[in-house]
């Protein structure tokens, strides 16, 4: 049964469309990322689910109930900002249990959840300080357990780990993802870092100005992306997009292997770090386009110096040039052979 | 180095204190001087009196009264323009259209000053064509002799005060909540807290210092302004209006008693710093500062 039904949601400003008529549900118990970059309408889009931004059309349901003209508070989810938005004069005990407090929940009840959420969030020791006495980490943690100790069936997460260093980032990532799959929360999390929502989400709905790009597995979006703007976003570095007239070749930089009879190729330049270096090469034989290569190790290649590449069939993706959609999966003929593809492709009818 | 730059900071202070000095200290420490004298009669010099200046207060009826008076008034104009003035921030903070010109229209009293505020009132307090008892004769009431009537006269004035300075402190609290973090009301709607339960948990607590800073100055000025009883009682009906520095302003150039004024003036002094002191504490220590 999906939980959450987004039908034609849709917002505009003056002059501003920031999201154009998407839909999408999310189901119980689901990790699902909001991904895209900045100032696709990721907040907006969270902001109108919560009750924060009215929506210039369309419908939001929650649990089969129509929520669309609800106020926040009586929505039933939880929300966690990514500047925290605890309360400055507030303890943190005062802080995680202000949402039970203003809904009246009883003191004794009160007690038994708080310490039940300290106790998850690793929080017991910091009770009666401020937030301004404690790291960003912890004051994360605080507002996390803010989300958690509402026991709301869907919690709203916008950029919640931006404002920590790369370190603690990671180790919250996996402390968060532990936690969801624990307390079976279904988790609408809004990022723009690929890496957060590869490692973190059970789906992604990659999001492109205001439009759903595609949604689908961590998987499905890295092995078969539906256009080139899916392509280039996952993945790191992005996928290589070579042109070859009526269509676009995509291949990622880790699938490229050096062989001794593969398509020649020459060094650009060599970007070590650490546990694999990203070489740049260009391609003579395509009108010398620059892609780039990813090999395990350091390797120090002298610009200029030759090289021949290649790749297995089954992991080049095909785009329409013009259109940047992927077309349907036909299997090339390898390049290696240098025949050139004449063949018409049809679109994609599945994204 | 070290030294040098402690130089180097003296000098950087040194203008400010000469003028903080020569117009602050050194005329306090005088006029603590010159309390201590009778005032000179004719040619005589004048003479030593010790504190016979500051027991002659004591039994001064004028000056009780006077002490009395801007006890009254400081009650009855700092808490009533500072809920105003928390009021009309929150009004002109909201989403409201025409939100710029109200602010305007509730700064501009603030803009004039004193004695031209005390000329417009004069006109609403007449009592044969003040606007005030035009409007109570024409719903059938007999009119009040606003500041004639000693049972009406401070309260006109502090009517008067409270307009003139709830727009000011206005400034202040809409400044304040301009800085709010406007998450942390998003983070309440989501918790479903009550627009009430946001004001007194969130938004009156986070105002506090601003509170403090608002209500220092409001009791300074309850003490402080007097311009306006030039213009509307000059102290009377019978002193039911005088005011403290009102009557060290008599006693000094009306009376040409300048040391009892010296006298008064240092007991005014004091009790301002009193009061202040006392403010911060009692209000220090309930205030979060980010
Ligand atoms: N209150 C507003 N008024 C007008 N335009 C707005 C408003 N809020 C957002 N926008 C516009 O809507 C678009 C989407 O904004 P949004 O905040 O949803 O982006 P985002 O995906 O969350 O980006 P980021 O990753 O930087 O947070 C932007 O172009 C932005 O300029
Ligand atoms: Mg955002």
């Amino acid at each position: 049964m999906s939980q959450l039904e987004i039908r034609q949601l849709r917002k505009e400003w003056q002059e501003t469309l920031a999201v154009k008529n998407i839909s999408f549900e999310i189901a119980q118990g689901e990790f699902v990322a909001l991904l895209g970059p900045s100032g696709c309408g990721k907040s907006t889009t969270l902001k109108m689910i919560a009750g924060l931004e009215h929506p210039s059309s369309g419908s939001i349901s929650l649990n089969g109930q129509d929520i669309t003209h609800l106020p926040p508070g009586k929505r039933g989810l939880a929300m966690v900002f990514q500047s925290y938005a605890l309360f400055p004069h507030l303890s943190i005990a005062e802080n995680i249990v202000f949402g039970l407090k203003a809904r009246g929940v009883g003191a004794l009840e009160r007690d038994q959840r708080l310490k039940r959420v300290t106790d998850l969030v690793n929080l017991g020791d910091h009770l009666s300080k401020r937030p301004s006495q404690l790291s960003g980490g912890q004051c994360q943690r605080v507002a996390l357990a803010r989300a958690i100790i509402a026991e709301a069936p869907l919690c709203l997460m916008d950029e919640p780990l931006s404002n920590l260093d790369a370190k603690l980032r990671n180790e919250m990532r996996a402390e968060l993802r532990a936690l969801q799959q624990r307390l079976g929360m279904t988790v609408l999390y809004v990022t723009h870092d690929q890496v957060e929502a590869m490692s973190m989400a059970d789906r992604i709905l990659l999001l492109n100005q205001g439009e759903i790009a595609q949604c689908g597995t961590p998987n499905a979006l890295y092995q078969t992306p539906a256009s080139t703007f899916v392509a280039r976003f996952i993945g790191n570095p992005p996928m290589n997009l070579i042109n070859k007239g009526s269509f676009l070749l995509g291949i990622r930089p880790e699938h490229i292997h050096l062989a001794t009879d593969g398509i020649a190729a020459e060094v650009i330049r060599c970007d070590y770090h650490g546990a694999d270096t990203i070489i740049d090469i260009s391609l003579p034989s395509l009108s010398h386009q620059t892609i780039k290569l990813r090999l395990p190790g350091h390797q120090l290649l002298a610009a200029g110096s030759a090289l021949n590449i290649n790749w297995r069939s089954q992991d080049q993706h095909v785009f329409c040039s013009t259109t940047g959609q992927r077309l349907s999966d036909y299997v090339l003929p390898t390049l290696t052979t240098h025949s050139l593809i004449q063949k018409e492709f049809h679109h994609d009818t599945q994204h | 180095m070290n030294r040098f730059n402690q130089l180097y900071a003296w000098l950087m202070l040194l203008p400010a204190l000469v003028l903080l000095l020569a117009f602050t200290h050194i005329p306090a420490l005088t006029t603590l001087w010159h309390s201590l004298f009778f005032p000179a009669r004719g040619r005589n010099p004048s003479e030593f009196a010790g504190l016979e200046n500051y027991r002659s207060m004591l039994d001064d009826a004028v000056f009780w009264q006077a002490f009395h008076n801007n006890l009254w008034y400081a009650i009855g104009t700092v808490p009533t323009s500072m809920a105003l003035a928390l009021a009309m921030a929150l009004w002109v903070n909201s989403k409201i259209s025409g939100r710029a010109a109200l602010r305007l229209a509730y700064f501009t009293p603030t803009m004039l000053p004193m004695i031209a505020v005390a000329n417009i009132w004069l006109f609403f307090y007449t009592p044969e064509i003040g606007l005030f008892n035009k409007i109570l004769n024409s719903v059938g009431l007999t009119g009040i002799n606003w500041l004639g009537d000693p049972n009406w006269a401070l309260i006109s004035l502090m009517l008067m005060t409270i307009w003139k300075e709830s727009g000011f402190f206005m400034i202040f609290y809409l400044a304040a909540l301009q800085s709010l973090n406007k998450d942390i009301y998003a983070a309440a709607a989501v918790e479903n807290a009550s627009p009430l339960y946001v004001f007194r948990r969130i938004t009156l607590p986070l105002l506090m210092p601003t509170t403090l800073f608002v209500l220092v100055n409001a009791v300074l000025n309850a003490f402080k302004l007097v311009d306006h009883l030039f213009i509307l009682t000059k102290g009377g009906p019978n002193n039911a209006t005088n005011l403290l520095l009102y009557y060290i302003y008599e006693n000094a150039f009306s009376f040409f008693d300048s040391n009892y004024a010296a006298a008064l003036t240092l007991v005014l002094l004091i009790l301002l710093i009193l009061l202040a002191v006392v403010q911060f504490l009692l209000v220090e220590r309930r205030i979060h500062y980010r």
